[in-house]
Protein backbone atom coordinates (compact mmCIF):
# COMPACT_ATOMS: atom_id res chain seq x y z
CA UNK A 1 0.00 0.00 0.00
CA UNK A 2 1.32 3.32 -0.72
CA UNK A 3 1.65 5.75 2.28
CA UNK A 4 0.23 9.34 1.69
CA UNK A 5 2.00 12.49 3.24
CA UNK A 6 0.85 13.37 6.91
CA UNK A 7 -0.19 9.24 7.84
CA UNK A 8 3.41 9.21 9.50
CA UNK A 9 4.99 11.30 11.95
CA UNK A 10 8.10 12.75 10.86
CA UNK A 11 10.40 10.88 12.94
CA UNK A 12 9.24 7.74 11.56
CA UNK A 13 9.22 9.23 7.88
CA UNK A 14 12.60 10.47 8.25
CA UNK A 15 13.60 7.50 10.06
CA UNK A 16 12.71 4.98 7.40
CA UNK A 17 13.98 7.25 4.82
CA UNK A 18 17.61 6.84 6.53
CA UNK A 19 17.53 3.09 6.51
CA UNK A 20 15.90 3.16 2.86
CA UNK A 21 18.16 5.38 1.47
CA UNK A 22 20.90 3.28 2.90
CA UNK A 23 19.88 -0.22 1.45
CA UNK A 24 18.99 1.56 -2.05
CA UNK A 25 22.44 2.89 -2.22
CA UNK A 26 24.15 0.12 -1.45
CA UNK A 27 22.03 -1.55 -3.65
CA UNK A 28 23.27 0.71 -6.56
CA UNK A 29 26.63 -0.14 -5.60
CA UNK A 30 26.65 -4.03 -5.84
CA UNK A 31 24.33 -3.65 -8.95
CA UNK A 32 26.87 -1.22 -10.39
CA UNK A 33 29.57 -3.17 -9.35
CA UNK A 34 28.16 -6.18 -10.77
CA UNK A 35 26.77 -5.25 -14.26
CA UNK A 36 29.52 -1.99 -14.87
CA UNK A 37 28.46 0.01 -17.42
CA UNK A 38 25.53 -2.10 -18.44
CA UNK A 39 23.66 -1.14 -15.18
CA UNK A 40 21.48 1.89 -16.32
CA UNK A 41 19.93 0.52 -19.45
CA UNK A 42 19.02 -2.87 -18.38
CA UNK A 43 18.00 -1.82 -14.85
CA UNK A 44 15.40 0.72 -16.57
CA UNK A 45 14.16 -1.99 -18.61
CA UNK A 46 13.69 -4.28 -15.76
CA UNK A 47 11.62 -1.15 -13.39
CA UNK A 48 9.83 -0.61 -17.14
CA UNK A 49 8.75 -4.18 -16.74
CA UNK A 50 7.74 -4.06 -13.45
CA UNK A 51 5.77 -1.23 -13.99
CA UNK A 52 3.72 -2.58 -16.49
CA UNK A 53 2.93 -5.56 -14.47
CA UNK A 54 1.87 -3.70 -11.58
CA UNK A 55 -1.28 -2.41 -13.90
CA UNK A 56 -2.62 -5.92 -13.46
CA UNK A 57 -5.42 -5.59 -10.92
CA UNK A 58 -6.84 -8.65 -9.70
CA UNK A 59 -10.29 -8.94 -7.43
CA UNK A 60 -9.55 -9.98 -3.78
CA UNK A 61 -12.89 -9.63 -2.93
CA UNK A 62 -15.57 -7.31 -1.21
CA UNK A 63 -15.28 -4.52 -3.41
CA UNK A 64 -11.05 -4.13 -3.41
CA UNK A 65 -8.55 -5.32 -6.28
CA UNK A 66 -5.03 -6.14 -5.54
CA UNK A 67 -2.18 -4.89 -7.76
CA UNK A 68 1.10 -7.18 -8.33
CA UNK A 69 4.01 -5.71 -6.07
CA UNK A 70 6.80 -7.50 -8.30
CA UNK A 71 9.37 -6.71 -5.91
CA UNK A 72 9.78 -10.38 -5.00
CA UNK A 73 9.50 -11.60 -9.01
CA UNK A 74 12.04 -8.78 -9.84
CA UNK A 75 14.90 -9.91 -7.60
CA UNK A 76 14.19 -13.82 -8.25
CA UNK A 77 14.41 -12.80 -12.11
CA UNK A 78 17.26 -10.19 -11.66
CA UNK A 79 18.90 -10.64 -8.40
CA UNK A 80 18.32 -8.39 -5.45
CA UNK A 81 20.55 -5.71 -6.16
CA UNK A 82 19.61 -4.98 -9.26
CA UNK A 83 15.84 -5.59 -8.37
CA UNK A 84 15.62 -3.51 -5.43
CA UNK A 85 16.94 -0.68 -7.51
CA UNK A 86 14.73 -1.34 -10.05
CA UNK A 87 11.70 -1.68 -7.43
CA UNK A 88 12.82 1.42 -5.70
CA UNK A 89 13.02 3.95 -9.08
CA UNK A 90 9.27 2.19 -9.52
CA UNK A 91 8.22 3.46 -6.23
CA UNK A 92 9.81 7.05 -6.58
CA UNK A 93 8.48 7.57 -9.87
CA UNK A 94 5.00 6.71 -8.98
CA UNK A 95 5.13 9.12 -5.82
CA UNK A 96 6.76 11.84 -7.55
CA UNK A 97 5.19 11.53 -10.98
CA UNK A 98 1.82 9.50 -10.34
CA UNK A 99 0.61 10.75 -6.92
CA UNK A 100 0.82 7.35 -5.53
CA UNK A 101 2.42 7.90 -2.37
CA UNK A 102 3.49 11.13 -0.51
CA UNK A 103 6.89 12.78 -1.13
CA UNK A 104 7.67 12.77 2.65
CA UNK A 105 6.48 9.25 2.75
CA UNK A 106 9.06 8.21 0.17
CA UNK A 107 11.39 6.88 2.95
CA UNK A 108 8.90 4.15 3.94
CA UNK A 109 7.17 3.72 1.30
CA UNK A 110 10.42 2.54 -0.62
CA UNK A 111 11.67 0.62 2.70
CA UNK A 112 8.54 -1.27 2.28
CA UNK A 113 7.46 -1.54 -1.48
CA UNK A 114 10.95 -2.08 -2.57
CA UNK A 115 14.07 -3.16 -0.02
CA UNK A 116 11.79 -5.48 2.64
CA UNK A 117 9.88 -6.80 -0.42
CA UNK A 118 12.92 -7.68 -1.99
CA UNK A 119 14.91 -8.88 0.36
CA UNK A 120 12.03 -11.14 1.88
CA UNK A 121 11.49 -12.22 -0.98
CA UNK A 122 15.18 -13.44 -2.03
CA UNK A 123 15.81 -14.79 1.00
CA UNK A 124 13.17 -17.05 1.07
CA UNK A 125 13.72 -18.40 -2.49
CA UNK A 126 17.27 -18.80 -2.23
CA UNK A 127 16.47 -20.81 0.98
CA UNK A 128 13.77 -22.43 -0.59
CA UNK A 129 15.48 -23.84 -3.57
CA UNK A 130 18.48 -24.98 -1.17
CA UNK A 131 16.23 -27.26 0.63
CA UNK A 132 13.83 -28.32 -2.01
CA UNK A 133 14.51 -31.17 -4.48
CA UNK A 134 16.06 -29.79 -7.56
CA UNK A 135 13.23 -29.41 -10.38
CA UNK A 136 10.89 -26.70 -11.90
CA UNK A 137 8.07 -27.56 -9.43
CA UNK A 138 10.62 -26.32 -6.14
CA UNK A 139 11.31 -23.28 -8.67
CA UNK A 140 7.33 -22.87 -8.63
CA UNK A 141 6.70 -23.09 -4.66
CA UNK A 142 9.54 -21.31 -4.18
CA UNK A 143 8.42 -18.42 -6.16
CA UNK A 144 4.96 -18.80 -4.56
CA UNK A 145 6.41 -18.52 -1.45
CA UNK A 146 8.65 -15.78 -1.90
CA UNK A 147 5.82 -13.76 -3.21
CA UNK A 148 3.69 -14.15 -0.79
CA UNK A 149 5.83 -13.98 2.31
CA UNK A 150 7.05 -10.71 0.67
CA UNK A 151 3.90 -8.86 0.19
CA UNK A 152 3.10 -9.95 4.00
CA UNK A 153 6.13 -8.63 5.22
CA UNK A 154 5.86 -5.28 3.40
CA UNK A 155 2.43 -5.08 5.18
CA UNK A 156 3.78 -6.22 8.62
CA UNK A 157 6.78 -3.37 8.40
CA UNK A 158 3.96 -1.00 7.50
CA UNK A 159 2.07 -1.80 11.05
CA UNK A 160 5.64 -1.27 12.75
CA UNK A 161 5.73 1.98 11.15
CA UNK A 162 2.03 2.71 12.05
CA UNK A 163 2.61 1.71 15.48
CA UNK A 164 5.79 3.80 15.42
CA UNK A 165 4.20 6.83 14.57
CA UNK A 166 0.74 6.53 13.06
CA UNK A 167 -1.38 8.80 13.11
CA UNK A 168 -5.15 7.61 14.93
CA UNK A 169 -4.60 5.59 18.09
CA UNK A 170 -6.32 2.65 16.63
CA UNK A 171 -5.48 -0.85 18.39
CA UNK A 172 -2.31 -2.50 16.84
CA UNK A 173 -3.52 -5.44 16.54
CA UNK A 174 -6.78 -4.52 14.55
CA UNK A 175 -4.20 -2.67 12.26
CA UNK A 176 -2.69 -5.94 11.95
CA UNK A 177 -5.45 -8.22 11.05
CA UNK A 178 -6.91 -5.83 8.65
CA UNK A 179 -3.68 -5.08 6.84
CA UNK A 180 -2.09 -8.01 6.99
CA UNK A 181 -5.30 -10.16 6.36
CA UNK A 182 -5.92 -8.34 3.14
CA UNK A 183 -2.39 -8.31 2.12
CA UNK A 184 -2.39 -12.50 2.72
CA UNK A 185 -5.13 -12.66 0.13
CA UNK A 186 -3.05 -10.24 -2.35
CA UNK A 187 0.26 -11.98 -1.47
CA UNK A 188 -1.47 -15.14 -2.71
CA UNK A 189 -2.45 -13.31 -6.04
CA UNK A 190 1.34 -12.36 -5.94
CA UNK A 191 2.49 -15.57 -5.72
CA UNK A 192 0.40 -17.14 -8.05
CA UNK A 193 1.29 -14.82 -10.98
CA UNK A 194 5.03 -14.83 -9.94
CA UNK A 195 5.10 -17.93 -10.00
CA UNK A 196 3.91 -18.81 -13.23
CA UNK A 197 5.99 -15.75 -14.45
CA UNK A 198 9.59 -17.61 -13.40
CA UNK A 199 8.01 -21.04 -14.99
CA UNK A 200 7.45 -19.25 -18.18
CA UNK A 201 10.74 -17.30 -18.14
CA UNK A 202 12.25 -20.92 -17.14
CA UNK A 203 10.66 -22.85 -20.15
CA UNK A 204 12.03 -20.53 -22.50
CA UNK A 205 15.31 -18.62 -20.79
CA UNK A 206 16.38 -20.51 -17.75
CA UNK A 207 20.03 -19.13 -18.00
CA UNK A 208 18.37 -15.91 -17.56
CA UNK A 209 16.79 -16.30 -13.42
CA UNK A 210 19.45 -14.98 -11.53
CA UNK A 211 17.49 -16.53 -8.25
CA UNK A 212 18.45 -20.02 -9.59
CA UNK A 213 22.56 -19.15 -10.02
CA UNK A 214 22.57 -18.19 -13.59
CA UNK A 215 24.36 -15.77 -15.23
CA UNK A 216 21.47 -13.37 -15.80
CA UNK A 217 23.41 -11.17 -17.89
CA UNK A 218 24.88 -12.12 -21.35
CA UNK A 219 27.11 -9.51 -22.19
CA UNK A 220 30.60 -9.10 -20.84
CA UNK A 221 31.49 -8.18 -17.34
CA UNK A 222 29.33 -10.09 -15.28
CA UNK A 223 29.88 -13.39 -13.58
CA UNK A 224 26.70 -15.43 -11.27
CA UNK A 225 25.48 -14.64 -8.56
CA UNK A 226 26.91 -17.04 -5.60
CA UNK A 227 26.04 -16.60 -2.19
CA UNK A 228 28.40 -19.24 -0.28
CA UNK A 229 27.82 -19.62 3.55
CA UNK A 230 27.48 -15.92 4.46
CA UNK A 231 24.24 -15.85 2.08
CA UNK A 232 22.59 -19.06 3.65
CA UNK A 233 23.00 -17.60 7.05
CA UNK A 234 22.01 -14.25 6.53
CA UNK A 235 18.69 -15.92 4.19
CA UNK A 236 18.31 -17.89 7.47
CA UNK A 237 18.12 -14.74 9.61
CA UNK A 238 15.71 -13.39 7.65
CA UNK A 239 13.26 -15.81 7.64
CA UNK A 240 13.70 -16.54 11.15
CA UNK A 241 13.00 -13.07 11.48
CA UNK A 242 9.98 -13.04 9.68
CA UNK A 243 8.48 -16.61 11.69
CA UNK A 244 9.09 -14.07 14.77
CA UNK A 245 7.41 -10.86 13.54
CA UNK A 246 4.28 -12.38 11.92
CA UNK A 247 3.99 -16.07 12.90
CA UNK A 248 4.70 -15.55 16.87
CA UNK A 249 2.29 -13.44 18.09
CA UNK A 250 -0.41 -15.25 16.55
CA UNK A 251 0.44 -18.48 18.81
CA UNK A 252 -1.80 -19.60 21.35
CA UNK A 253 -1.79 -17.96 24.86
CA UNK A 254 -2.97 -20.88 26.19
CA UNK A 255 -0.60 -22.71 28.49
CA UNK A 256 1.01 -25.52 27.30
CA UNK A 257 1.05 -29.31 27.93
CA UNK A 258 2.53 -29.53 30.84
CA UNK A 259 1.46 -26.12 32.80
CA UNK A 260 -1.99 -27.17 31.90
CA UNK A 261 -1.89 -30.74 33.66
CA UNK A 262 0.80 -29.38 36.63
CA UNK A 263 -2.00 -26.60 36.86
CA UNK A 264 -5.20 -29.61 36.68
CA UNK A 265 -3.04 -31.85 39.44
CA UNK A 266 -2.43 -28.74 41.91
CA UNK A 267 1.26 -29.21 41.83
CA UNK A 268 1.84 -26.19 40.01
CA UNK A 269 1.84 -23.80 43.32
CA UNK A 270 4.87 -25.52 44.49
CA UNK A 271 6.64 -24.91 41.53
CA UNK A 272 9.15 -21.67 42.11
CA UNK A 273 9.70 -18.68 40.04
CA UNK A 274 12.18 -18.86 37.34
CA UNK A 275 16.06 -17.62 38.65
CA UNK A 276 16.03 -14.89 36.05
CA UNK A 277 11.70 -13.56 36.09
CA UNK A 278 13.08 -10.24 36.68
CA UNK A 279 15.31 -10.28 33.69
CA UNK A 280 14.09 -7.64 31.27
CA UNK A 281 12.90 -9.96 28.32
CA UNK A 282 11.35 -12.44 30.84
CA UNK A 283 8.22 -14.40 29.45
CA UNK A 284 8.80 -13.24 26.76
CA UNK A 285 8.05 -9.17 27.01
CA UNK A 286 10.03 -6.56 27.26
CA UNK A 287 9.65 -3.93 30.19
CA UNK A 288 8.32 -0.78 28.85
CA UNK A 289 6.77 -1.95 25.64
CA UNK A 290 3.01 -2.15 26.56
CA UNK A 291 1.42 -3.67 24.09
CA UNK A 292 1.79 -7.24 24.61
CA UNK A 293 2.32 -8.08 20.53
CA UNK A 294 4.91 -5.89 19.96
CA UNK A 295 6.83 -6.75 23.03
CA UNK A 296 6.59 -10.67 22.08
CA UNK A 297 7.82 -9.46 18.57
CA UNK A 298 10.71 -7.29 20.02
CA UNK A 299 11.74 -10.00 22.55
CA UNK A 300 11.85 -12.77 19.67
CA UNK A 301 13.88 -10.59 17.68
CA UNK A 302 16.36 -10.10 20.49
CA UNK A 303 16.54 -14.02 20.77
CA UNK A 304 16.67 -14.57 17.49
CA UNK A 305 19.87 -12.19 16.87
CA UNK A 306 21.78 -13.59 20.50
CA UNK A 307 21.41 -17.13 19.30
CA UNK A 308 22.70 -16.08 15.95
CA UNK A 309 25.20 -14.21 18.06
CA UNK A 310 26.02 -17.56 20.57
CA UNK A 311 25.74 -19.75 17.77
CA UNK A 312 27.63 -18.27 15.35
CA UNK A 313 30.63 -17.44 18.28
CA UNK A 314 31.06 -21.33 19.00
CA UNK A 315 31.15 -22.36 15.36
CA UNK A 316 33.86 -19.42 14.84
CA UNK A 317 35.91 -21.32 17.80
CA UNK A 318 35.70 -24.67 16.32
CA UNK A 319 36.78 -23.31 12.94
CA UNK A 320 39.55 -21.47 14.63
CA UNK A 321 41.03 -24.49 16.45
CA UNK A 322 40.70 -26.53 13.06
CA UNK A 323 42.70 -24.39 11.96
CA UNK A 324 44.98 -24.16 14.31
CA UNK A 325 45.39 -28.04 14.78
CA UNK A 326 45.84 -28.48 10.76
CA UNK A 327 48.59 -26.05 10.17
CA UNK A 328 50.99 -27.53 13.38
CA UNK A 329 50.56 -31.43 11.31
CA UNK B 1 8.73 22.02 0.36
CA UNK B 2 5.00 22.95 -0.40
CA UNK B 3 4.00 19.17 1.29
CA UNK B 4 6.19 19.34 3.98
CA UNK B 5 5.07 22.99 5.12
CA UNK B 6 1.67 21.13 4.68
CA UNK B 7 2.61 18.11 6.90
CA UNK B 8 4.09 20.71 9.28
CA UNK B 9 1.18 22.61 10.24
CA UNK B 10 -0.27 21.11 13.02
CA UNK B 11 -3.75 19.47 13.26
CA UNK B 12 -5.77 21.67 15.32
CA UNK B 13 -5.36 24.52 12.30
CA UNK B 14 -8.05 24.08 10.99
CA UNK B 15 -8.08 27.76 9.13
CA UNK B 16 -4.31 27.41 8.15
CA UNK B 17 -5.57 23.47 6.11
CA UNK B 18 -8.75 25.64 4.62
CA UNK B 19 -6.42 28.25 3.55
CA UNK B 20 -4.23 25.53 2.12
CA UNK B 21 -6.78 24.23 0.15
CA UNK B 22 -7.56 27.13 -1.69
CA UNK B 23 -4.30 28.25 -2.52
CA UNK B 24 -3.71 24.69 -3.71
CA UNK B 25 -7.26 25.14 -6.11
CA UNK B 26 -6.41 28.42 -7.13
CA UNK B 27 -2.84 27.26 -8.48
CA UNK B 28 -4.84 24.25 -9.86
CA UNK B 29 -7.20 26.57 -11.58
CA UNK B 30 -4.11 29.02 -12.93
CA UNK B 31 -2.71 25.77 -14.58
CA UNK B 32 -6.24 25.48 -16.46
CA UNK B 33 -5.86 21.60 -15.51
CA UNK B 34 -9.42 20.19 -16.04
CA UNK B 35 -11.16 19.37 -13.37
CA UNK B 36 -12.00 15.69 -14.45
CA UNK B 37 -8.25 15.11 -15.13
CA UNK B 38 -7.47 15.78 -11.28
CA UNK B 39 -10.55 14.13 -10.23
CA UNK B 40 -9.49 10.87 -11.68
CA UNK B 41 -5.78 11.69 -10.60
CA UNK B 42 -7.48 11.55 -7.43
CA UNK B 43 -8.46 8.08 -7.23
CA UNK B 44 -5.31 6.96 -5.84
CA UNK B 45 -6.07 8.52 -2.75
CA UNK B 46 -9.36 6.29 -2.26
CA UNK B 47 -7.65 3.25 0.01
CA UNK B 48 -6.33 5.97 2.20
CA UNK B 49 -9.58 8.07 2.14
CA UNK B 50 -11.37 4.14 3.56
CA UNK B 51 -8.54 3.73 6.43
CA UNK B 52 -8.86 7.22 7.19
CA UNK B 53 -12.76 7.07 7.57
CA UNK B 54 -12.42 3.86 9.62
CA UNK B 55 -9.89 5.62 12.28
CA UNK B 56 -12.70 6.65 14.31
CA UNK B 57 -15.01 3.45 14.43
CA UNK B 58 -11.57 1.63 15.53
CA UNK B 59 -9.70 4.26 17.52
CA UNK B 60 -8.83 3.44 21.27
CA UNK B 61 -8.93 6.16 23.96
CA UNK B 62 -11.48 8.50 25.05
CA UNK B 63 -15.11 8.85 22.88
CA UNK B 64 -17.28 11.32 21.99
CA UNK B 65 -20.71 11.27 20.79
CA UNK B 66 -21.38 12.47 16.85
CA UNK B 67 -24.68 12.05 15.88
CA UNK B 68 -25.67 8.79 18.24
CA UNK B 69 -22.36 6.99 17.51
CA UNK B 70 -19.85 6.78 19.66
CA UNK B 71 -16.41 7.38 18.07
CA UNK B 72 -12.78 7.57 19.34
CA UNK B 73 -11.58 11.37 20.06
CA UNK B 74 -7.77 10.55 18.83
CA UNK B 75 -9.83 8.35 15.58
CA UNK B 76 -12.01 11.59 14.53
CA UNK B 77 -8.73 13.97 14.66
CA UNK B 78 -6.40 11.24 12.94
CA UNK B 79 -9.04 11.00 9.93
CA UNK B 80 -9.48 14.69 10.08
CA UNK B 81 -5.47 14.60 9.67
CA UNK B 82 -4.76 11.66 7.04
CA UNK B 83 -7.33 13.28 4.80
CA UNK B 84 -6.56 16.78 4.98
CA UNK B 85 -2.96 16.17 4.32
CA UNK B 86 -3.13 13.48 1.87
CA UNK B 87 -5.23 15.63 0.27
CA UNK B 88 -3.29 18.49 0.10
CA UNK B 89 -0.08 15.95 -1.07
CA UNK B 90 -2.11 14.17 -3.46
CA UNK B 91 -3.17 17.69 -5.21
CA UNK B 92 0.69 18.93 -5.04
CA UNK B 93 2.05 15.79 -6.91
CA UNK B 94 -1.13 16.09 -9.71
CA UNK B 95 -0.14 19.92 -10.16
CA UNK B 96 3.40 18.95 -10.93
CA UNK B 97 3.34 16.02 -12.58
CA UNK B 98 0.36 17.84 -14.96
CA UNK B 99 2.40 21.11 -15.59
CA UNK B 100 5.67 19.64 -16.44
CA UNK B 101 7.35 17.24 -18.90
CA UNK B 102 8.44 14.17 -17.58
CA UNK B 103 11.94 15.03 -19.03
CA UNK B 104 11.78 18.14 -17.15
CA UNK B 105 10.96 16.54 -13.74
CA UNK B 106 13.47 14.13 -14.18
CA UNK B 107 16.25 16.62 -15.04
CA UNK B 108 14.45 18.68 -11.51
CA UNK B 109 15.06 15.34 -9.66
CA UNK B 110 19.08 15.41 -10.86
CA UNK B 111 19.39 18.93 -9.73
CA UNK B 112 18.06 18.17 -6.32
CA UNK B 113 21.01 16.47 -6.14
CA UNK B 114 19.27 12.77 -6.76
CA UNK B 115 22.04 10.16 -7.25
CA UNK B 116 22.62 10.44 -11.26
CA UNK B 117 21.93 6.76 -11.23
CA UNK B 118 18.69 6.83 -10.10
CA UNK B 119 17.70 9.37 -12.69
CA UNK B 120 19.14 7.55 -15.25
CA UNK B 121 17.53 4.84 -14.32
CA UNK B 122 14.59 6.67 -14.25
CA UNK B 123 14.93 8.34 -17.62
CA UNK B 124 15.01 4.90 -19.15
CA UNK B 125 12.15 3.23 -17.33
CA UNK B 126 9.82 5.97 -18.94
CA UNK B 127 11.40 5.76 -21.77
CA UNK B 128 10.52 2.79 -22.37
CA UNK B 129 7.41 2.29 -20.22
CA UNK B 130 5.06 2.69 -22.77
CA UNK B 131 6.55 0.37 -25.16
CA UNK B 132 6.69 -2.39 -22.76
CA UNK B 133 3.43 -1.31 -21.82
CA UNK B 134 2.19 -1.11 -25.18
CA UNK B 135 3.54 -4.96 -25.46
CA UNK B 136 1.78 -6.23 -22.94
CA UNK B 137 -1.73 -4.64 -24.14
CA UNK B 138 -1.05 -5.83 -27.54
CA UNK B 139 -0.48 -9.59 -26.04
CA UNK B 140 -3.79 -9.10 -24.10
CA UNK B 141 -5.81 -7.85 -26.97
CA UNK B 142 -4.26 -10.63 -28.83
CA UNK B 143 -5.45 -12.99 -26.26
CA UNK B 144 -9.14 -11.36 -26.51
CA UNK B 145 -9.36 -11.45 -30.05
CA UNK B 146 -8.40 -14.90 -30.03
CA UNK B 147 -11.50 -15.58 -27.02
CA UNK B 148 -9.67 -15.62 -24.00
CA UNK B 149 -10.12 -13.16 -21.77
CA UNK B 150 -9.67 -13.60 -17.68
CA UNK B 151 -11.38 -12.42 -15.33
CA UNK B 152 -10.40 -14.55 -11.85
CA UNK B 153 -6.88 -14.76 -10.38
CA UNK B 154 -6.74 -18.79 -11.24
CA UNK B 155 -7.20 -18.03 -15.10
CA UNK B 156 -4.31 -16.34 -15.04
CA UNK B 157 -2.15 -19.03 -16.33
CA UNK B 158 -1.52 -17.57 -20.04
CA UNK B 159 -1.33 -13.89 -18.34
CA UNK B 160 1.25 -14.93 -16.62
CA UNK B 161 2.79 -16.92 -19.60
CA UNK B 162 2.99 -13.41 -21.56
CA UNK B 163 4.56 -11.56 -18.58
CA UNK B 164 6.76 -13.82 -18.91
CA UNK B 165 8.27 -13.32 -22.33
CA UNK B 166 7.40 -9.67 -21.85
CA UNK B 167 10.33 -10.21 -19.28
CA UNK B 168 12.70 -12.17 -21.72
CA UNK B 169 11.71 -9.40 -24.79
CA UNK B 170 12.37 -6.90 -22.10
CA UNK B 171 15.56 -7.92 -20.72
CA UNK B 172 16.82 -8.71 -24.06
CA UNK B 173 15.89 -4.94 -25.49
CA UNK B 174 17.65 -3.59 -22.21
CA UNK B 175 20.98 -5.33 -23.76
CA UNK B 176 20.35 -4.39 -27.27
CA UNK B 177 19.86 -0.92 -26.03
CA UNK B 178 22.80 -0.86 -24.06
CA UNK B 179 25.05 -2.59 -26.69
CA UNK B 180 23.53 0.68 -29.00
CA UNK B 181 25.17 3.19 -26.63
CA UNK B 182 27.83 1.14 -26.48
CA UNK B 183 28.34 1.51 -30.18
CA UNK B 184 27.36 5.52 -30.17
CA UNK B 185 30.55 5.86 -27.55
CA UNK B 186 29.10 5.34 -24.39
CA UNK B 187 31.79 5.67 -22.12
CA UNK B 188 29.39 4.83 -18.59
CA UNK B 189 28.71 7.90 -17.58
CA UNK B 190 26.08 10.30 -17.85
CA UNK B 191 26.04 13.10 -19.45
CA UNK B 192 23.75 16.31 -17.76
CA UNK B 193 21.76 18.05 -20.84
CA UNK B 194 19.95 21.70 -20.72
CA UNK B 195 21.92 23.70 -18.00
CA UNK B 196 19.94 26.81 -18.41
CA UNK B 197 19.47 28.81 -15.52
CA UNK B 198 16.07 30.38 -14.31
CA UNK B 199 15.58 33.63 -14.57
CA UNK B 200 14.81 35.72 -11.46
CA UNK B 201 11.05 36.29 -12.59
CA UNK B 202 10.82 32.56 -12.50
CA UNK B 203 12.52 31.82 -9.71
CA UNK B 204 10.35 34.55 -7.64
CA UNK B 205 6.92 33.05 -9.08
CA UNK B 206 8.17 29.15 -8.61
CA UNK B 207 8.60 30.17 -4.86
CA UNK B 208 5.54 31.89 -4.41
CA UNK B 209 2.98 29.09 -3.83
CA UNK B 210 5.93 26.81 -1.70
CA UNK B 211 6.76 29.91 -0.02
CA UNK B 212 2.69 31.27 1.14
CA UNK B 213 2.47 27.62 2.57
CA UNK B 214 5.81 27.79 4.44
CA UNK B 215 4.56 31.39 6.11
CA UNK B 216 1.37 29.58 6.23
CA UNK B 217 2.94 27.13 8.24
CA UNK B 218 5.05 28.71 10.52
CA UNK B 219 1.89 31.33 11.33
CA UNK B 220 -0.01 27.70 12.25
CA UNK B 221 2.95 26.87 14.52
CA UNK B 222 3.73 30.46 16.67
CA UNK B 223 -0.16 31.74 16.43
CA UNK B 224 -2.27 29.59 18.24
Amino acid sequence: MHIPDGFLNGATSAGTAVVAAGSVGLSIRKAGAYLQDNMIALTGLVAAFVFALQMLNFPVGAGTSGHLLGGALAVILVGPWLGITAMSVVVIIQALLFADGGVTALGPNVLNMAVITGLAGWSLFRVMIRLLPKSWVSVTVATFTAALVSVVASSVAFVLEYGFGGRGNVELGTVFAAMVGVHFIIGIGEGLISAATVAAVGAARPELIAGLGGAGITSQGSRPIRSGVWGFAFSGLVVAALLVLVVAPLASSEPDGLERVTADQGLIESAEEHVLAESPLAEYEVDGVEDEAAGTRVAGVVGVLVTFGIGAAIVGVFVVLRKRSATTV
Amino acid sequence: MFVLAAVAIPREAFWAHALAGSLLLGVIVLAELPAGFVARRMIVEVPILIFALLLPFVGRGETTQVVGLTLSVEGLWGAWTILAKATLGVGASIVVSATSTVPDLIRALGRLHVPRVITAIAGFMVRYLDIVAGEFSRRRVAMASRGYEPRWLWQGGPLAQSAGSLFIRSFERGERVHQAMVARGFSGRIPVYGAEKATPGQWLAGLSVPGAMVTLAVLSLTVP
